[in-house]
């Protein structure tokens, strides 16, 4: 298909969406990450039954923490494709990656600068 | 066992925004059941707290950890250095835990970072519902083992009130009456007669209504020194 996307994408796998716990998503925050997107089994489709259902409400909770702690809650987002939409895939990456340019850099990634400075 | 939920994340930003080192001290016992107060829940607000000073710009030195039970002083003495070394500490143990961890580490300001609600069940994935109310004086021998305290919105000892409809209460169609449900548990134990004679008035002594309560239990207390043993 050789479709392209933002090569600033670092994909993590993992077996399920559902392994996704709430503090794998704050932790990517806590390292600098400007935004983060989950990626799971399009919905009723999930090879565990609701692991993909699990991760979204666990990205709603995200969206309210870092809303809470001032990065704000569109940094996080949870979408559903499957493994044959490669293009949905590249739409999703180049999406996502114009809504963080939008909001540019992480107020985190600021401060980890700052100090290192 | 006891039931909590996490407190707004804002409430006890508020409480630690001006302290600079932070313990959140979770707990292993009842709110890790609940998903309120564990290592997991402790990880996720040590973060969140994190994310906050750090992106507010302040110094800070934000640490997690859980104990086997806030409710007793040999789990929180492991809990001593770290305690010593933090400026606030953020219980998200249930009420019990943060009051004896205040009292031990006395000196120290404790926050609470759970809202404790009650003694319950977990009925589904995250789903609890209250079934005891501690009242002291069990009568769930004569109540077809449903608690007409922790289950009848008025706590009454001669039910259903006229509140109580299609089996539901009058606070909301969602609960169920409490006093319903004993008349159809003691309906298929065939022992509907308890509802022939009134109940007596409960002790209320034995619950809130006798103040703070303790229970000693002489069976289970240290064994005093034996003067004249062989051992002395």
């Amino acid at each position: 298909m050789r479709l392209q996307y933002p090569t600033d994408i670092h994909i993590i796998k993992v077996p399920c969406t559902g392994r996704v716990d709430l503090f794998h998503l704050l932790q990517a925050f806590e390292q600098g990450a400007d935004g983060v997107f989950v990626a799971g089994c399009l919905e009723g489709d999930c090879h565990y039954m609701h692991g993909n259902l699990y991760a979204r409400k666990r990205v709603e909770r995200a969206k309210e923490i870092l809303a809470a702690t001032g990065i704000g809650r569109d940094r996080v987002e949870m979408y559903n494709l499957s493994a044959g939409q490669g293009t949905r895939w590249a739409e999703i990456c180049r999406e996502f990656d114009e809504r963080i340019r939008n909001l540019g850099p992480s107020p985190i990634r600021f401060a980890h600068e700052k100090k290192a400075a | 066992m006891i039931k909590a939920t996490p407190k707004p994340l804002e409430e006890i930003i508020n409480y630690v925004k001006d302290f600079n080192k932070i313990l959140v001290a979770g707990c292993d016992g009842c709110v890790t059941v609940c998903e309120a107060g564990g290592m997991k829940e402790a990880k996720v607000l040590g973060s969140a707290l994190r994310l906050y000073f750090t992106q507010a710009g302040k110094d800070h030195e934000v640490v997690e950890t859980t104990v086997t039970r806030q409710c007793d002083k040999e789990y929180l003495a492991e809990l001593k250095d770290m305690v010593e070394n933090a400026d606030a500490v953020v219980s998200i143990a249930c009420g019990c835990g943060i009051q004896y961890l205040t009292e031990m580490y006395n000196d120290k300001i404790v926050f609470p970072g759970v809202d404790t609600h009650f003694m319950g069940i977990n009925a589904d994935r995250g789903i609890f519902e209250e079934r005891c109310a501690g009242c002291g004086q069990c009568v769930l021998a004569s109540t077809g083992g449903i608690c007409p305290i922790a289950r009848c919105s008025k706590r009454m000892l001669n039910g259903p009130c006229g509140g109580s409809e299609a089996g539901k209460c009058e606070i909301s169609k969602d609960t169920p009456c409490g006093w319903h449900l004993i008349y159809e548990r003691l309906e298929k134990l065939g022992q509907v007669d308890r509802f022939t004679q009134p109940v007596d008035p409960k002790n209320w002594r034995t619950s809130r209504d006798g103040g703070p309560r303790v229970i000693i239990r002489e069976d289970l207390r240290k064994a005093e020194p034996q003067h004249g043993s062989a051992h002395s």
